[in-house]
């Protein structure tokens, strides 16, 4: 799916990530944690082509991210799935016209009755008309994922998706990524929220990562 | 690229919906267009103006002379015939004559009044001469003239003709260059406005990207609504050009240069080109800033 073969990343004259080799393999579950500032928003960057490496190979769907067009770039951010912390939207649309944003831009019809279904899974089925000002912070994260998830993409990417959550909405979002994840989603999520891993760990097989000092590796017992 | 700009034309109102509708850009385009395209009328109708005015004055003139005979009134007479007799068998001389005291009375009238007593006054004798179609030798015909009647000048009008038609062909020039600048300036401030939408849009781009439009899904949004409201602001322009045009006093009422400031015939329709024109420009405008602003995102 997505592969990183000794990627190295210089921001601002430092070097902030370092020889990071790691596979994604299809329908697996990855955390990245660290602390902030370690570079786990970069990595994501890095792994839906937003940010090219400076040094090693990033390949997206067996496609070195160096050789892609800025259309081929759109085309492969169509199977991939990208949730923010601060997510944003087109704040003039309604929440069903926003969901649906990754169809309108393919040229696809989407089925309403895959919307309503869409909205109801995130439990967003009564604001399908509300604009996205309207919305709670829990609500636009659940937002973010059914307009992640509206295209059927191979991979998720969730950037600190729980970091503006109450802990029983961090819970319910992490709910459906597990549920995602079973339906043989490849996912990966960022968050610095340990509490959020451990209880993830119960539910599904996840991989940990952790970025210290540059470079990644896998997390052990002392999480 | 020709494929991408008309397929970017094509209405698609599921894409018009990720700009939002309004901002100050949206009247901005529409005055802009409007403005310039009134101003653009007029400066077509003096190019056409001083073109036709051109055309008019060297036309009236090139094929005419004058014979002006100055001489003591016993005299006058006699070389008034002389006069006729050499021009008569000059080659490249299709007719002359003689401009009677009414013809002449009549041209004085305007400086002078209708009782002007001509036959009192010691006015030159007027010998008017059109010229064949393969032309005189002018120097010749002066020494001829000079010979046979001493007091007679010959002015073929070169001196009046010239610098009107340099004129005329000048007004026309800069008719013509007036257009064209501001058609540029329309581009000019179609491309500001386009470039403060985008960047008051740039959250609606990084969306769009982020879930997978290509460049020419983004830019064509933005095109289509650029083009359409500077169509839309260029044809009422054109419409208030036309009456603008169409209220200015007719020659019959004033004569002189200005009341020529208008359109003929078929020449009404040539403002109704300035609409596709300008939104021609306002697409290769926008559509330039769009890819301006997009590829410097990621």
């Amino acid at each position: 799916m997505i592969a990183f073969d000794n990627v190295a990343y210089n921001y601002g004259g430092g070097e902030l990530l370092s020889d990071i080799s790691l596979r994604l393999a299809p329908g697996s579950f990855h955390f990245l944690t660290g602390p902030s500032g370690a570079g786990k928003s970069t990595f994501l960057k890095l792994a839906y082509a937003e940010l090219l490496p400076t040094a090693g190979r990033v390949t997206i769907f067996d496609r070195d991210v160096r050789g892609l067009t800025r259309d081929d770039v759109a085309l492969v951010r169509r199977r991939i799935g990208v949730v923010h912390q601060d997510v944003q939207f087109l704040d003039h649309l309604p929440l069903a016209a926003n969901v649906s944003l990754p169809l309108m831009v393919s040229g696809k019809a989407g089925d309403p009755r895959d919307m309503t279904d869409l909205l109801q899974w995130v439990g967003l089925g009564q604001l399908a008309d509300a604009l996205p000002p309207q919305l709670s912070g829990g609500e636009r994260q659940r937002a973010a994922l059914a307009r992640a998830v509206i295209m059927g993409p191979d991979v998720i990417l969730a950037d600190e998706p729980t970091g503006n959550l109450d802990w029983e909405m961090s819970l319910r979002l992490l709910t459906l990524l597990v549920e995602l994840n079973k339906m043989g989603k490849t996912i990966l999520v960022a968050t610095h929220d340990l509490n959020l891993i451990r209880t993830a760990k119960n539910q599904v097989a996840a991989r940990v990562l952790r970025i210290r000092n540059r470079r990644i590796q896998l997390a052990g017992a002392d999480l | 690229m020709i494929a991408s700009v008309i397929a970017s034309l094509r209405p698609d109102r599921q894409a018009d919906r990720v700009v939002p509708p309004s901002g100050h850009t949206a009247w901005l385009t529409v005055f802009t267009a409007a403005a310039m395209t009134f101003l653009a009328v007029f400066a077509l109708a003096l190019s056409l103006a001083s073109g036709r005015l051109a055309e008019r004055w060297g036309g009236a003139l090139a094929n005419t002379a004058t014979v002006r005979i100055s001489a003591p009134p016993d005299q006058m007479e006699l070389q008034t015939a002389a006069v006729l007799r050499v021009l008569e068998t000059t080659p490249g001389i299709a007719s002359a004559r003689a401009l009677t005291d009414d013809e002449q009375k009549a041209l004085l009238a305007p400086w002078f009044g209708p009782d002007l007593p001509v036959e009192a006054l010691p006015l030159p004798r007027l010998v008017e001469v059109v010229e064949g179609p393969d032309g005189y030798d002018g120097e010749g015909l002066r020494q001829r003239l000079a010979a046979e009647a001493p007091g007679a000048v010959l002015d073929d009008h070169t001196r009046w003709r010239r610098p009107l038609a340099v004129a005329a062909s000048r007004l026309n020039l800069l008719g013509g260059l007036a257009i064209v600048l501001i058609g540029a300036a329309m581009a000019a401030m179609i491309t500001l406005a386009a470039n403060a939408a985008l960047a008051a849009n740039a959250q609606v781009i990084r969306v769009l990207r982020v879930v997978g439009a290509r460049d020419d899904y983004i830019a064509a949004a933005f095109v289509r609504r650029f083009t359409l409201r500077t169509l839309a602001g260029s044809a009422a322009g054109a419409v208030l050009g036309l009456v603008g045009v169409a209220l200015l006093p007719s020659v019959d009422e004033a004569g002189g240069f200005l009341t020529g400031l208008g359109f003929q015939g078929a020449g009404w329709l040539l403002p109704l080109l300035l609409p596709p024109v300008a939104a021609g420009v306002a697409l290769i405008a926008t559509r330039a800033a769009a890819f301006r602003t997009l590829r410097e995102l990621p």
